[in-house]
């Protein structure tokens, strides 16, 4: 781990590694291969050279003949007319019959000459300025019954079969950058290709919300399988101790609550038993005292839910008309004890993306805040409309006492409560829970007092699906 | 009415039949859901209250079991207020939901909500005088004439009708009518019984003001 973090950037990823090893393999073959075909096409240029002279001079030398004692020679032109296949090269020739030269240059000396007849000698040597390969043939001729030894040397300036080398390893070479490049391109893409499966492993994790713990079923090559199994393990183990902890929070939120829920039921009970006014008086704080601490716990547990839903957001597509008139409903038995009458006016469908709990629970914060504060025998009206094309909004409008202008910004802020909440039992976490979802969802809280202190609006901003 | 109470807080179970048997209503009880069970093959319930947390199983678990078989309303009892609790409860079939602790006005009203959604079968109807009197309806009926009563005005008469002659006193009403949330004040009580006297003059239901102790509603 510690050696890919501190290498130079290059060598962090092991995708760019592969296509470093994978271009440096083709460069030494790229190399390797020119090098190859250059000294082999040379090669063989030269010995397409000797070849033809080593014809050249056995023609020259089939030429010869005897007549009379003299040795004559009737250089044949395809002798030369061989030669001018290579290239422009000076062709040079000597024929020496014993040390005399018959015919051609007289100081063209080849390095060394055949000892027996039949025998060729091939050699290089300097002549006259230039490098020139010389092929010798020996060949001995019956001149007045007596056995002459004839010398027959062509030679040939090497310029053309240089040219034709060059010429040559230049092609190579461009053919084996062609290749180079084809092989780093290749190689680039292979690396892609092979790593694609650790990519999108790593992508199908990166997707998943911090909540979503189930583990991972797909196809991995086998390299990965162990990475696998075990950031599975890990997501079990996870899920398992976040499992423990909720189960824990449910048990004891049961074990606080139903106590406390006791003691609020005998208190009640006793309400109605006992006569003094004093004794009342005490029964009464006792009953909001258990109402104060329930509600601060229940709200507490709400947020923590909200501030978890809302990191791993789910987007499902929602109805607004139809979550409202959930929520007005639950809310109903509630606003009818204190004859409240909630009406409902919505469009539907209307259409948004986030998690259906979340938002419930966002308006069900509202509309009970508004119930809570609104007197008896009053109305509240929640509106669904449009705001604009692309926002929705729910508007929870009541004739209870409203907002002080003055600490409207504060409001959503935790734990705090308006500054004309009298003795109504609440925890201050009411709008801070609304407001958190509506962030989440891309949305916003707006708090105002329309109508000069009467009667608390509150609207609810989302953007449509 | 007649309840099946299911919570294994024997405490708990007892202080909501005591507040429920003050109103006239019938309660059962049982402790785990094998008990429930019982209850329910000999008996038959105008609504069931149900804890979700009990020492022999998930009452959720339970829900979902006897949704297929019984029609019996269903209010769930719990302890826990996540967020999604509710909505898994609903989802299985309970009609309302109430988190403890709770406030007893708040559970009437929500029974009540409860039922008037199912529809009553046979509405029990009380005769005040010359007025008949259907609380679970939430009417008053005189001389052919149907008049519907607010929420607060049809609870305070119940309890009249149910005290015939008694004095009450105005913090006895306060207390069965209001939740504890709300401060209200003695006053409110006169708003009502002064609406009351109103609609019910005609029918020769009196209520009386016995100064200093409360009211008393008498009728022929």
């Amino acid at each position: 781990m510690s050696d890919t973090a501190t290498g130079p950037f290059w060598w962090r990823s092991i995708g760019q590694r592969l296509t470093i090893l994978l271009a440096g393999i083709a460069a030494v073959l790229a190399i390797l291969s020119w090098w190859m075909v250059t000294s082999f096409a040379r090669e063989a240029a030269e010995r397409t050279q000797d070849n033809v002279l080593v014809a050249s001079a056995t023609t020259i030398a089939e030429a010869l003949r005897s007549e009379q004692g003299d040795i004559l020679l009737e250089l044949p032109y395809s002798a030369f007319a061989m030669l001018d296949a290579i290239g422009e090269d000076r062709v040079f020739y000597r024929v020496a019959a014993d040390g005399e030269t018959l015919t051609g240059y007289d100081d063209l000396m080849p390095s060394g000459t055949p000892d027996r007849p039949g025998d060729i000698r091939v050699g290089t040597i300097s002549y006259r300025g230039d490098l020139v390969r010389t092929v010798t043939v020996r060949r001995t001729v019956l001149a007045n019954q007596q056995p002459v030894p004839v010398l027959v040397t062509v030679a040939q300036t090497r310029t053309g079969v240089e040219a034709i080398g060059t010429g040559l390893s230049q092609t190579a070479a461009v053919l084996s950058v062609a290749l180079f490049i084809l092989a780093v391109g290749l190689g680039a893409f292979a690396a892609g290709n092979a790593l694609k499966p650790l990519n999108s492993f790593a992508q199908a994790v990166t997707r998943r919300g911090p909540s979503d713990l189930r583990p991972l079923r797909r196809k991995v090559p086998d390299e990965l399988s162990p990475l696998l199994v075990a950031l599975n393990r890990l997501m079990e183990r996870l899920g398992q101790s976040i499992r423990r902890s909720e189960e824990f929070i449910a048990e004891a939120a049961h074990r606080v609550r139903t106590p406390l829920a006791t003691v609020r039921v005998q208190a009640e009970l006793a309400l109605h038993t006992v006569e003094k006014d004093e004794e009342k008086q005490m029964l009464r704080r006792i009953i909001r005292a258990v109402d104060e601490s329930s509600r601060s716990a229940s709200q507490l547990l709400d947020h923590a839910t909200v501030s978890f839903r809302a990191d791993a957001l789910a987007r499902d597509n929602i109805d607004l008309a139809d979550l409202a008139s959930r929520v007005t409903d639950g809310l109903a038995p509630t606003a009818d004890m204190k004859d409240i009458s909630v009406r409902l006016n919505v469009v539907a469908p209307a259409t948004v993306q986030g998690d259906a709990i979340l938002l419930e629970s966002a308006l069900r914060n509202v509309l009970d805040n508004s119930v809570k504060y609104s007197p008896a025998e009053t109305e509240i009206n929640v509106t669904l409309a449009a705001l604009d094309k692309k926002t929705w909004q729910i508007t929870v409008r009541d004739q209870g006492r409203g907002f002080a202008a003055d600490s409207i910004p504060a409001l959503t802020e935790r734990f705090k409560r308006g500054g004309n909440v009298d003795q109504i039992v609440g925890s201050g976490l009411g709008l801070t829970i609304a407001e958190d979802v509506l962030k989440a969802h891309g949305g916003r809280l707006e708090l105002s007092t329309p109508n000069e202190g009467i009667g608390a609006c509150v609207s609810l901003i989302l953007p449509a699906a | 009415m007649r309840f099946l109470l299911v919570e294994d807080n024997i405490e708990l179970g007892e202080a909501v039949i005591a507040r429920l048997s003050l109103d006239g209503h019938a309660v059962d009880h049982a402790k785990t859901l094998a008990e429930a069970d019982e209850w329910l093959s000999v008996a038959d319930y105008d609504l069931m209250l149900l804890d979700v947390m009990l020492p022999d199983g998930d009452g959720r678990e339970f829900l979902r079991r006897t949704r297929t078989t019984e029609r019996l309303p269903v209010i769930v009892l719990t302890a826990r207020s996540q967020v999604s609790d509710r909505v898994d409860t609903l989802d299985l079939g309970a009609d309302d939901y109430i988190t403890k602790p709770f406030d007893f006005s708040e559970l009437e009203a929500r029974c009540r909500a409860v039922l008037r959604r199912r529809g009553t079968p046979t509405p029990a109807l009380i005769p005040l005088g010359e007025a008949l009197f259907d609380p679970s309806g939430g009417t008053l009926s005189h001389q052919g004439e149907t008049k519907p009563l607010r929420n607060r005005e049809l609870r305070l008469l119940e309890v009249f009708a149910r005290n015939k002659g008694q004095i009450l006193s105005k913090s006895q009403l306060l207390d069965r009518l209001f939740s504890q949330d709300a401060e209200v004040s003695e006053n409110a009580i006169e708003v009502y019984v002064g609406r009351l006297r109103k609609k019910l003059l005609a029918a020769g239901v009196e209520i009386e003001t016995v100064r200093g102790v409360g009211y008393r509603m008498t009728w022929a």
